[in-house]
């Protein structure tokens, strides 16, 4: 694997200089390939993955399951680009199994959620039925577990 | 009461000890250690064990085996599966072969290993030769087995790797083992084949066993370890000594093993049998996890000590502190000798100025003197603060 991106996987504030300084390398060859694979559209965006649900305004989450009719020539592409566009749909994957697609939306409260997917989603065409699973809560996202527990602790000198 | 019972004279606990525990000095990490403890907000890169907590799939095969009631002893040499196990994984990494049978055994920790292998072989007066700066507790554990220590120094200049030369000159008529420590803990150094091979000469020619604490093979950074047993005909002569603790995270859990000759292997069987009776054996069900389905994760973990040893060691010398390539363990060892300050001057400043500790080089030996241990399992964000303060601390010297 690329070990530059290896590296912003785990941490998208890791400046060139820091990522230069772990590999070895020089710092201007290590900004120069971060550009290349900016350009090349390998690097999307740099997010932070926040734990909203430490915060008192928080968002509410579903996870949808869609059965959808292939189309001719587009198969299922049309139609998840579609759902795609929807700035409250945070991610759009066909999937294997009884269902289609699987999205994930997120909304102010599961009111919102719900006229959304009534309002927007269930009528598109194409899609033919629509089953809608509220998060209820998130022990570990993109591969951080979100539980707080106390740090093991080492000692603070060993030979 | 008896008459003769009242009026005692004052115990003396300190009459009932053993001379040669109480003439030993207590470890010099130990001053170190409270002065830390007592820091509040200091960064430790004294820490010689890892940052990263054992693989979960290791522990949780732990807790199902204690569920199961798996609570009972094991054969004093430990599970056969797990010396199975670890023999292949040796095979893999080394190609020599073990008996599983009777050329392995499981011990509480590399540390267990050390003490049996001196208390196995070496008899009143014999000597050991060990190169120093190093780990703790081998000079100790040879003058526990009756033994004496004859420690040689290794230099910076040699990239403290031990010279045959070094070794010849501390050689008598008494001397009977010789230690070996690589990838090295405190320097980070390590011995290449061609460096081993230059010492097989003096070992054969003074019928020297070879002691060789390994635990750090894993944790080499530019190409695979090389062991002393692996050199022509020195098999025999070698006892392996390595665990987990270092490559899959492992230091609480204290399982170790020896591989050797038989009739060595034999000899600390029976010190182990009559001392630790087993190692433990929920730690023996973890190892045994981690030996068969530990290596991606620490291959990760490797990977991970490598970035942080480029960035450390560069930025080591980019404030000015001049530190040769460590190419094992976690350690980075660099050199205070422009500063005007002893090892201990410049950590005892450091920790009190900068809250940064790290541990004197002297505590590992004389020739440690001048050097400074500075662990890099700790998390990058650590290292980095770690640098900017011991950058402050070299500007205001």
């Amino acid at each position: 694997m690329n070990e530059i991106l290896e590296i912003l996987s785990e941490n998208a504030k890791a400046t060139p200089s820091e990522i230069a300084a772990l590999l070895g390398r020089p710092e201007a060859d290590v900004a120069r390939e971060i550009r290349e694979l900016e350009d090349a559209g390998v690097i999307r965006k740099y997010v932070t993955l926040i734990n909203w649900e430490k915060l008192d305004q928080s968002f509410v989450f579903a996870v949808l399951e869609l059965k959808v009719a292939l189309q001719r020539k587009t198969g299922y592409d049309a139609v998840a680009e579609r759902i795609a566009r929807f700035s409250e749909v945070e991610s759009v994957r066909l999937i294997s199994g009884d269902h289609d697609l699987s999205i994930t939306v997120k909304g102010k409260s599961m009111k919102d959620i719900a006229y959304f997917v009534a309002e927007r989603i269930a009528p598109l065409e194409g899609v033919q039925s629509t089953c809608t699973h509220f998060i209820l809560k998130s022990y570990k996202e993109h591969g951080v577990i979100l539980i707080d527990k106390p740090k093991p602790t080492r000692l603070v000198v060993t030979p | 009461m008896k008459q003769s019972l009242k009026n005692l004279p004052a115990w003396n606990a300190d009459a009932h000890l053993n001379k040669t525990v109480k003439a030993m000095p207590p470890s010099g990490i130990r001053k170190f250690f409270d002065l830390v403890s007592e820091m509040e907000g200091a960064i430790s890169l004294g820490v010689g064990e890892p940052d990263f907590v054992t693989p979960w799939h290791v522990r949780e095969a732990c807790i199902y085996s204690l569920e199961s009631g798996n609570t009972h002893y094991t054969s004093n040499k430990g599970m056969p599966e797990l010396r199975e196990s670890i023999c292949d994984q040796v095979h893999k990494d080394l190609k020599l072969d073990y008996d599983p049978g009777e050329e392995i055994l499981i011990t509480t920790g590399v540390s267990e290993a050390v003490d049996l292998a001196f208390r196995a072989t070496l008899n009143p007066g014999d000597e050991a030769v060990v190169p120093e700066p190093c780990y703790v507790a081998y000079t100790p554990d040879i003058i526990l087995a009756g033994g004496v220590p004859r420690t040689v120094p290794t230099k910076l200049a040699d990239e403290f790797r031990v010279q045959p030369e070094e070794i010849a000159s501390a050689i008598t008529d008494k001397t009977r083992a010789m230690l070996l420590s690589y990838p090295n803990n405190p320097t980070g150094a390590i011995m290449t084949r061609a460096d081993l091979e230059d010492l097989a000469d003096v070992v054969v020619e003074n019928d020297l066993l070879v002691i060789s604490d390994e635990v750090y093979a894993k944790l080499s950074y530019s190409g695979s370890h090389t062991s002393f047993a692996q050199l022509e005909g020195m098999k025999e002569r070698t006892l392996i000594l390595n665990g987990l603790s270092k490559s899959h995270a492992m230091t609480g859990w204290r399982i170790g093993y020896a591989l050797g000759d038989p009739a060595l292997v034999g000899a600390m069987t029976k010190v182990h049998q009559y001392t630790m009776l087993c190692a433990p054996t929920m730690a023996q069900v973890a190892a045994l996890e981690a030996m068969e389905k530990g290596d991606e994760e620490m291959l990760h973990m490797r990977h991970e000590y490598d970035l942080r040893r480029r960035m450390f060691v560069s930025g080591l010398n980019r404030i000015g502190m001049n530190c040769f390539e460590p190419r094992g363990a976690f350690y980075a060892f660099p050199s205070v000798q422009g500063t005007g300050l002893s090892s201990e001057e410049f950590a005892e400043r450091l920790l009190k100025e900068q809250k940064v500790a790290v541990v004197p080089g002297n505590v590992f030996g004389p020739s440690g003197e001048g050097f400074l241990r500075c662990s890099y399992a700790t998390s990058r964000e650590e290292l980095i603060e770690a640098l900017d303060r011991m950058e402050t601390f070299l500007g205001g010297l």
